[in-house]
């Protein structure tokens, strides 16, 4: 090779070709997409689920269980996605994402109630909520309070694990969740002054305010569009940040993190920003949906606040394929409905029905488990796997075959897509 | 500088002595209120307290090390963080529960009789729970084996529902209480001022045999050094013609067994059962696990009881134990902090 310098033409377009070479390769890898998945199709099926998610209220009575069961399953969804940054796009495995939950909640506690009586401050709320003594703030305002809480706790929560690989990174997340857990329950015995509290523990605080928008007024529970066009909006919101996310660099970063730490530090990666964003970003998400969802049940109780819920989330993230904004959409949405309308609602009746003298809420938890058991034997990889991670996955069948190819094929795919 | 250095080589024991440390010098100084004499309170200044903590501590973090061997096991051979564990463990107790009182042992039985039906009541729940892990390895963990790293997990969790739910089935939803077949709180003879109970020599004389047969069997036999290899690599330990499917089966097997054993001295030691007994079970064995270094059957032995101990002094010295879940977690925060690989931890596959 005589004196290719950067920048020389013909060396650049070797380059390319080669690269070009090697994404075919690849794709030829990979199971063909269908059709309707493709450019154009994709983009009109999401304009189509837009409309009739917006429009989906107006089939059902204003207080039916369906939309109750909808909200809160998109609520969840929502969660996933934040779970879905912080375990799938940077291979973090968290298993203490209730820390969040219960961060979200306690700030509109906090910031949305009368549990503060000593203060009295009020921002942009109208009705009771303006007379009441203690903190009160816009229901928006509470949404970005409880993000950023949340950001500032994943940050401390992250920054012990930078150390540590794989699940004692598990391990830790899931003792901080703990912690909060049992901070949110003896939350009683730590005093702030002037006979206030922490939290209410099990007793929980639950005048919370419902939010209220000048122009829209006030949400009440016998109405629930406006809830239900509220949480659509946020889960829109996250899906949009999600995919910019995706193809940022900083979305890069967590993947190259994410399948080589080593590799990807030599690189010029900063380990320690990039590990500790993703931390901060997944948790404000979930801070966001645990404000929404003490507002929608009306009360900040530490009983909600079990390991169980951790778990749950994770379940959606990897049911739906782990990594994948939509799969993870997708699961919270599965679960969710599974948990809040299917079981409880829908199939309860079944044994009776067919002579059965037993109620089917009482083997709910059963029935879930199976259905988790099932869905994994049957799809390991989710229901919507990432484009990457399944090229892993089929990279690892065919190996014998591709020894060649298959090093570089994950290498491409890192700079092609 | 010379601080990093002193954290980095002692920090772990300082904050392990820490607590122990700090009562004793309270109670050796200070002292404590050890009754009432003629409506005064007495206050004494030894070690008869703390003894009673740390022996109380042991006992309890007896159990915790029997599940978390189960725990380690598992990891150490296929890196799974086996959920289902702590449940297997809850069926133990209730299996254990229903033989003896199918049985017939009560409170009106002969020490005789209750002592050789614990001894079968032992035996078949170990079986029953040995085989049930082996069970769901084969249904739920085997078909995965090549599947992405967290499906295994899922699969884990999945199980654990349904085992709560047989639980829930088979003996209600709140805790029950049993038969105190071995009148657990009778001192059998005192240490120096310290009390021995029944309870604390069953949980003691359960474990430490136990372990010395697995270790045993782990070092010296040919199924023991086919779990070693299999752990180390799979890939070469199949290459050498070692039937890796079997291997794995039986760290099952050997892990449930323990965790039944765990299960009856459970319910003669805290005289009742609940089926969300092995949720709470489960996360402190797998901490205890995590604690001593995962894969390593010393280390999980160790963390169960240091955790042991650490749940005994805060219970009975730290604001009623209401913070007894968040000290024994934020104990473990700090030594992951200080020691990432665990006390004693070996280099597994994935954090080598």
């Amino acid at each position: 090779m005589t004196g290719r310098r950067i920048g020389d033409p013909s060396g650049w377009s070797e380059l390319t070709a080669q690269l070009r070479e090697w994404r075919g390769a690849i794709e030829a890898r990979l199971p063909a997409p269908p059709r309707w998945l493709g450019g154009r199709w994709s983009r009109l099926l999401a304009v189509v689920c837009i409309v009739v998610g917006i429009v989906l209220p107006f089939g059902f009575s204003s207080d039916s269980g369906f939309i109750d069961a909808t909200i809160k399953a998109t609520s969840l969804a929502v969660m996933s996605l934040g779970l879905n940054i912080v375990v799938g796009f940077a291979g973090l495995l968290d298993l203490g994402y209730v820390a969040f939950y219960a961060i979200g909640a306690y700030s509109l506690g906090w910031f949305g109630s009368d549990f503060f009586f000593k203060a009295k401050v009020h921002v942009l709320v109208s009705g009771v909520a303006a007379q009441e003594t203690g903190i009160h703030l816009n229901f928006v305002l509470i949404l970005i309070a409880a993000a950023l809480i949340c950001a500032i706790a994943g940050t401390i929560i992250g920054l012990p694990t930078l150390r540590l690989r794989g699940d004692y990174i598990a391990i830790v997340t899931l003792a901080f969740g703990e912690i909060i857990g049992e901070v949110a329950v003896n939350g009683t015995d730590i005093h702030l002054g002037n006979g206030m509290t922490l939290t209410a523990g099990n007793l929980g605080i639950s005048a919370v305010d419902l939010p209220y928008f000048p122009g829209v007024g006030h949400f009440d529970l016998l109405h629930l569009r406006p809830w239900y066009w509220l949480i659509l909006g946020i889960l829109l919101l996250v899906v949009f940040v999600n995919l910019r996310l995706r193809d940022s660099r900083l979305g890069r970063a967590w993947v190259a993190l994410r399948e080589d730490e080593v590799a990807a530090v030599s690189m010029g990666i900063p380990l320690v920003k990039t590990k500790l964003q993703a931390y901060a970003i997944g948790a404000a998400f979930g801070g966001m949906s645990g404000a929404f969802i003490g507002a929608y049940f009306t009360t900040v109780n530490a009983s909600q606040f079990q390991f169980g819920f951790s778990v749950l989330i994770l379940s959606m993230v990897i049911i739906g394929g782990i990594g994948s904004i939509w799969g993870a959409v997708v699961g919270g949405l599965l679960l969710g409905y599974i948990n809040y309308w299917l079981l409880p609602s829908v199939l309860n009746d079944v044994p009776s029905k067919v002579g059965l003298n037993f109620q089917l809420t009482s083997v709910q938890f059963g029935i879930y488990g199976f259905l988790l058991v099932l869905v994994m034997i049957l799809r390991p990889q989710g229901l919507l796997p990432e484009r990457r991670r399944k090229l892993e996955m089929t990279a690892e069948i065919g190996a014998q075959d591709a020894e060649l190819t298959e090093p570089t094929a994950t290498q491409t795919t890192g700079v092609a897509s | 500088m010379l601080l990093r250095t002193y954290v980095g080589r002692w920090g772990l024991v300082t904050l392990l002595l820490a607590l122990p440390v700090f009562y004793l010098v309270r109670d050796l100084t200070a002292g404590y209120q050890a009754g009432f004499v003629h409506g005064h309170p007495l206050i004494q200044h030894d070690l008869s307290r703390i003894g009673l903590n740390v022996v109380q501590g042991l006992s309890n973090g007896a159990i915790w090390a029997l599940i978390a061997i189960g725990y380690t096991l598992v990891y150490g051979i296929i890196e799974l963080i086996n959920f289902a564990h702590g449940d297997v463990f809850m069926i133990g107790s209730f299996t254990a529960v229903g033989l003896w009182s199918a049985l017939g042992l009560g409170l009106s039985s002969g020490t005789a009789a209750i002592i050789g039906g614990l001894i079968v009541t032992l035996l078949v729940t170990m079986a029953v729970t040995g085989s049930l892990n082996a069970l769901i390895e084969r249904v739920a963990y085997r078909p995965l084996r090549n599947a992405p790293k967290l499906a295994p997990l899922i699969t884990a969790v999945g199980f654990s529902f349904i085992l709560q739910n047989v639980g829930l089935l088979w003996r209600g939803g709140s805790p029950q209480s049993v038969d105190d077949l071995i009148r657990q709180g009778d001192t059998v003879f005192n240490i120096s001022g310290v009390p021995i109970q029944r309870g604390y020599i069953l949980a003691l004389a359960t474990m430490i045999p136990l372990v010395i047969a697995l270790a045993g069997f782990i070092s010296s036999t040919r199924m023991g050094r086919a779990m070693r290899a299999t752990a180390q690599d799979p890939e070469a330990a199949r290459l050498m013609g070692i039937n890796v499917n079997q291997t794995i089966s039986l760290t099952f097997l050997l892990g449930g067994m323990l965790a039944g054993a765990a299960g009856l001295v459970y319910a003669l030691y805290q005289t009742n059962v609940w089926y969300f007994q092995g949720f709470k079970a489960g996360l402190i064995a797998f901490t205890a696990a995590v604690m001593g270094g995962i894969g390593n059957v010393r280390g999980a032995v160790l963390g169960g009881l240091i955790i042991g101990i650490i749940q005994s002094f805060s219970d009975n010295r730290l604001a009623g134990g209401e913070w007894t879940e968040a000290v024994v977690f934020g104990y473990l925060i700090l030594i992951m902090v200080l020691r990432p690989r665990g006390l004693i931890g070996e280099e597994t596959r994935e954090a080598g």
